[in-house]
């Protein structure tokens, strides 16, 4: 009993460690945020502000305001499109197979490793000849037709918990495969939705290279400006910091608040590939 | 089968029966197939048509604004291999590469045994070590890019605690055990301890994850009954826990590893490729020499490389763990 007190103070000591290297960058960029510019400097990065200043937060916002609203017109249609592909994706693979189906879906789970320095070549060229080059709502397609592999697999595994004779009974009530989608399938696939689209609306808002690499100023996601805000005013890092923090807000509003949904999402879109 | 013909209903006869199970069987297989299509062809487009089509374009001249794809045979890739940079990238990537694998399976075994011994509060253990996965890594780069200056950040502290000899972290360009290799010190670079803490601040809580639902799938009957057999904790882990992690261990390196391999975001927003190319990784130069200096065919090899690495871990990954699935049921 006692050892295993004495090993238990180790474990928490331990942990409590490794929680400040994890909180550590957190509490910078929030308390660099709130500082007014002269007392960000490289000196004093650790200690608190004096007062608490907004004008960090205000420039930044200034600055990304429109990217921030790019953002959001390219996160939530692309989310809820790729959802909704997905689910019917996988609902067609795990209830409705036929030949071949498991070889399209491997061929499709390729799509979510591959690395998109590969595509990004032959995809600006097609989207400069549809007129979809440096538009949002090219962005938003690409995600959507990119975000297929993962969210079809998240759907596919959450359906597959399914009984079976479930669809049996449907079949015999007289309803088809999309009536059986309609009225069994997708009033059970709240929580699959919120998982998928929880995992999707985080990837979307994050991700850079594609972004940076289809549109520019005027039609830039959050991440492509934040990434020249912190290039081009290099010393205000109060108002660098306040950018990081506005960019990163939305996705970590989301974790707090839902944290068991992502992690089921990033359980699901990993191991059973 | 026998049964379900009679579900037809008593007013058929047996060829409409017949008829209607064909037809029914028929719709049953196509209808799915067609409704699969629309994505199955968008995959085919934009992932398996653009992947040959990079690959085409890396073996042409095309290296400015106007387009030329005459065939070049393989001077993009030859040109790569006498290039200073794109090496530096390749030692670098290696080196980080076998670092984060290591380091995540260890960090994150590590965390969650702690997490799983049955202490108060591993819910909030867990969910803030995964914190960091929800942030993007250009929000990650540009404040690690601050903590790890080497005026500023982590130097502070270690200046006040005394510290004579600061670390030079990312700004280094110290080679350890170097050789060298066409004009490359290969070896490991000491600045990309510095993108390791960082990589590892974002991906450890993942590596976690997995290995904690590894953890927990395995029935404590297993650790009772060679407690009974007189095992000490160690060799129970050692003995029993290790190897059952194994699955899990292999789905960690092969996705650790081909992330690691094509890293990109975290890097650029961080050091960019670093002095002397110091920390520079092929996913980077890609993105420079394709976008910012118009070398298609440089970029389109460059490409083609990395995605030759990523599909050596993921291929065989992806058909073992499907065939199981398959067997499985």
């Amino acid at each position: 009993m006692n050892t295993l007190r004495v090993g238990n103070i180790f474990i928490y000591a331990f942990l409590i460690g490794m929680s400040l290297f994890f909180i550590i960058p957190f509490y910078v960029m929030v308390i660099t945020s709130f500082k007014p510019a002269v007392e960000a400097t490289i000196d004093n990065i650790w200690t608190l502000p004096t007062m608490i200043d907004f004008s960090g937060i205000q420039e930044a916002f200034a600055k990304l305001a429109p990217s921030l609203w790019n953002s959001i017109l390219l996160v939530i249609p692309a989310t809820v499109i790729s959802s909704f592909l997905g689910s019917f994706n996988g609902y067609i693979i795990s209830k409705w197979k036929f030949r071949g189906s498991e070889t399209i879906f491997t061929l499709l789970l390729f799509g979510m490793f591959m690395p998109h320095q590969t595509i990004l070549l032959p995809l600006v060229v097609l989207l400069q000849k549809i007129g979809l080059y440096n538009t949002i709502t090219g962005l938003a397609i690409v995600h959507i037709i990119y975000g297929l592999p993962v969210t079809t697999l998240i759907f596919r595994n959450f359906y597959t918990n399914i009984p079976n004779e479930m669809l049996e009974a449907g079949k015999i009530d007289g309803c088809g495969l999309f009536g059986i989608y309609k009225y069994l399938i997708l009033p059970l696939s709240i929580p699959g939705f919120v998982v998928v689209g929880i995992w999707q609306f985080t990837s979307i808002w994050n991700e850079f290279l594609m972004a940076a690499t289809i549109t520019s100023v005027g039609s830039q996601p959050i991440m492509v400006a934040l990434m020249s805000l912190s290039g081009a005013h290099f010393s205000y890092w109060n108002m660098i910091m306040a950018g990081s923090l506005l960019a990163a807000l939305p996705t970590m509003i989301v974790y707090i608040t839902l944290s068991r949904f992502f992690i089921k999402g990033l359980m699901a879109g990993s191991i059973k590939g | 089968m026998i049964g379900k013909v009679d579900t037809a209903g008593p007013g058929l006869n047996h060829t409409t029966t017949a008829k209607l199970k064909r037809k029914r069987f028929v719709s049953d297989r196509v209808v799915p197939f067609l409704l699969l299509m629309p994505s199955f062809i968008a995959t085919l487009l934009f992932v398996y048509a653009f992947i040959a089509w990079t690959v085409y374009v890396s073996f042409s001249n095309w290296d400015s604004v106007s387009i030329d794809l005459s065939f070049a045979g393989i001077t993009n890739y030859i040109n790569l291999f006498n290039d200073f940079r794109f090496l530096s990238g390749i030692r670098n990537n290696i080196v980080i590469t076998v670092l984060f694998v290591a380091a995540s399976i260890v960090m994150g075994i590590v965390l969650a045994l702690a997490i799983d011994s049955k202490i108060k509060g591993e819910a909030f253990f867990r969910n803030l070590f995964i914190f960091p996965m929800a942030i993007s890594s250009i929000v990650a780069g540009v404040v690690w890019q601050w903590l790890l200056n080497p005026t500023s950040g982590y130097n502070n502290i270690l200046k006040a605690l005394g510290v004579e000899d600061l670390p030079m972290w990312y700004i280094s360009e110290q080679v350890l055990f170097s050789f060298p290799f066409r004009d490359v010190q290969f070896g490991i670079p000491v600045a990309l301890f510095s993108v390791l803490l960082a990589i590892c601040w974002q991906m450890t809580g993942f590596v976690m994850a997995m290995f904690l639902s590894g953890l927990r799938a395995i029935p404590d009957d297993y650790r009772e009954a060679a407690r009974l057999d007189g095992a000490s904790e160690l060799q129970i882990f050692w003995l029993v826990i290790l190897p059952l992690l194994r699955p899990v261990m292999v789905s960690v390196v092969v996705m650790i590893g081909h992330i690691s391999l094509k890293i990109f975001d975290l890097i650029y927003a961080m050091t960019g490729p670093g002095s002397a190319f110091m920390t520079d990784m092929p996913g980077v130069y890609m993105f420079e020499t394709t976008f910012r200096g118009n070398h298609y065919g440089s970029g389109a090899a460059i490409a083609t490389i990395i995605l030759f690495c990523v599909s050596i871990l993921i291929v065989p990954y992806l058909i073992s763990q499907r065939r199981q699935e398959v067997d499985g049921r």
